[in-house]
């Protein structure tokens, strides 16, 4: 299945030209007549018009208006991911080195990681109040599982040999820590960074959502209040395409990161 | 004089029991085996496969602690649970490159770890990575080399701290036989430059003959014990792929394969009723 990139490319313009163009046509009143809603302008109301979209997300970065609530989001999302991927990361290490503490810890790391962490929201609302820190909070608990899993993982699966090796090679207690187990570790939070950004993003929107006085959760918020459809729509699209530029960067992070990991591209010699 | 005779490496009387996976009847790897590696000594010890080899050379290397016997490392007693065997290098019969670091921070691992500073052991790094003839592949990741060029990395990996006793597990088993007759070459003439104990694990009778001056036979598992042991007296400097043609090395593995026989024959028949 291979395909010309450039046909590609086009086709999946296509598909956005498409969709673009039946949510303009089953939403514009003066366009089709009403077959589910009785009035015309019903369609409008519940899903907005492309438009009208467009043209908001093109106001918000001529005015500027949106920069300072995208900041916010994503320096929330930069928080949470750095302090949840910090805790993840000591926590991980600890308790797989640590067998006595991770018997004990045992199930209430499954009680939390079963819980749905969304549900605190409110509660960090109340702790940290409604500014940013409310929102980092929420972004740590769903990151910090992530990364905890994967360390733990990766500090059980350092391959028994290399530990023999660099035991052999003289290092001591702390060198195995800093030259074998962290840097297995680091692999997997690493392989496992696009859940972890992507987690930190859900918690920095959700938490504006429920409850702030900026970012772009916030605008949806707003906007949902004065039942502004459109307004709401432009909020989840430039969310969306930032989420996908976050993705992008973290490939690039990852790619730079990850030299010493073998592709399956390249072929393995015996 | 009384110094010369203190062998390099003692195992005495050294006996190992694995606890049954299922709660049932310990297994007995190794029993009561004796295996003195004398200073300057290159000696292989082969048996079939399973049969306990990568087993005492850990305990030798003190990474596994015997179920019974004593380990003596210049006559020191060994104690696994002070730490390993400080004065021996390990080459183990699998990988044990740390992936993560290029070729260069690998050989280097050692002298990092015992605090020499970076440069100097950049320089030496370099320096053993020229003796082992990946000069200008420091900069790669072990996933970027060829088999052969790992057990040549992880050879300048153990050599660059000149232990006195050298540990290898099958070092060269995976490699074809071209790389491994070079490898073998080269790990002679490293180990002519000055001479450490060796203690060599092999399952192939005609590498332990070439490259020892003693060889071990040990039996077939479980409970596996040295069944025999060869005076090698080829001279040396040798050549690993001349040596095989003199009649002296087709005597000696004609003697050595009449006592190993049984007990290849043997375990064949253990692992085909398993
Ligand atoms: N940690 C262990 N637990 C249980 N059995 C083991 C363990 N290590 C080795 N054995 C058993 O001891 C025997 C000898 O193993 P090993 O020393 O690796 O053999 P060799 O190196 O000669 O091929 C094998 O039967 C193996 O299954
Ligand atoms: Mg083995």
């Amino acid at each position: 299945m291979r395909m010309d990139p450039w046909r590609l490319t086009g086709l999946r313009l296509l598909v956005l030209v498409v969709a673009i163009g039946i949510w303009h046509v089953l939403t514009d009143p003066d366009l089709i007549p009403p077959f589910y809603f009785s009035d015309p302008a019903r369609a409008a109301f519940f899903f907005g018009r492309p438009f009208k979209v467009f043209g908001t997300i093109i106001d918000w970065f001529v005015t500027g208006e949106i920069f300072g609530h995208l900041a916010i989001t994503l320096l929330e999302t930069a928080l949470g991911f750095v302090v949840g991927a910090v805790l993840g990361l000591g926590v991980g290490l600890w308790l797989a080195l640590s067998p006595t503490a991770s018997a004990i810890l045992d199930p209430y790391i499954k009680g939390f990681n079963s819980m749905p962490r969304v549900v605190l929201a409110p509660i960090f609302a109340v702790w940290f109040g409604l500014g940013v820190w409310s929102k980092v909070a929420l972004g740590v608990t769903l990151v910090f599982f992530v990364v905890f899993f994967n360390v733990y993982q990766g500090v059980r699966e350092v391959s028994p040999n290399i530990i023999a090796s660099a035991r052999m090679l003289g290092a001591g207690p702390r060198q195995l820590l800093r030259s074998i187990y962290l840097p297995s570790a680091m692999s997997w939070v690493f392989a496992s960074l696009h859940n972890a950004v992507g987690l930190a993003f859900v918690g920095a929107v959700v938490g504006e959502y429920l409850g702030s006085a900026r970012g772009v959760g916030y605008l949806i918020l707003q906007a949902e209040g004065t039942f502004d459809i459109n307004t709401v729509f432009a909020g989840i699209l430039v969310l969306t395409a930032f989420a996908l530029l976050l993705d992008m960067a973290v490939g690039v992070v990852e790619r730079r990161l990850l030299l010493w990991q073998p592709k399956m591209s390249e072929t393995e010699p015996t | 004089m009384a110094e010369a005779s203190v062998p390099a490496l003692a195992l005495n009387d050294i006996t190992c029991r694995f606890a049954a996976r299922d709660g049932g009847e310990p297994y007995t790897a190794v029993a009561d085996t004796t295996l003195i590696v004398r200073d300057g000594e290159f000696v292989s010890v082969v048996g079939p496969t399973g049969c306990g080899k990568s087993t005492l050379l850990n305990v030798a290397a003190g990474l596994l602690a015997p179920s019974a016997g004593i380990v003596e490392v210049h006559g020191e007693r060994l104690l696994p649970e002070l730490g390993v065997n400080r004065r021996a290098g390990y080459m183990f019969q699998a990988d044990a490159l740390m992936p993560w670091r290029r070729g260069i921070d690998n050989v280097v691992a050692g002298l990092e770890f015992r605090g020499v500073p970076r440069a100097q052991a950049l320089r030496q790094g370099e320096e053993w990575l020229r003796r082992v003839g990946l000069a200008g592949f420091g900069d790669r990741y072990p996933h970027q080399m060829s088999g052969g060029m790992r057990k040549r990395l992880a050879l300048a990996q153990t050599l660059i701290l000149s232990p006195d006793i050298l540990l290898m597990d099958e070092p060269f088993s995976a490699l074809d036989v071209q790389t491994r007759q070079l490898m073998e070459n080269e790990l002679l003439a490293l180990w002519a430059e000055n001479r450490k104990s060796v203690l060599f694990i092999t399952h192939d009778l005609e590498e332990a003959i070439a490259l020892s001056d003693r060889v071990v036979v040990l039996s077939a598992g479980p409970a596996t014990r040295p069944i025999g042991e060869f005076t090698v007296e080829l001279s040396r400097p040798r050549d690993v792929s001349e040596v095989r043609m003199t009649p002296g090395f087709a005597e000696l593995h004609r003697e050595i394969w009449h006592a190993m026989k049984e007990e290849v024959l043997k375990a064949y028949a253990r692992q085909r009723a398993a």
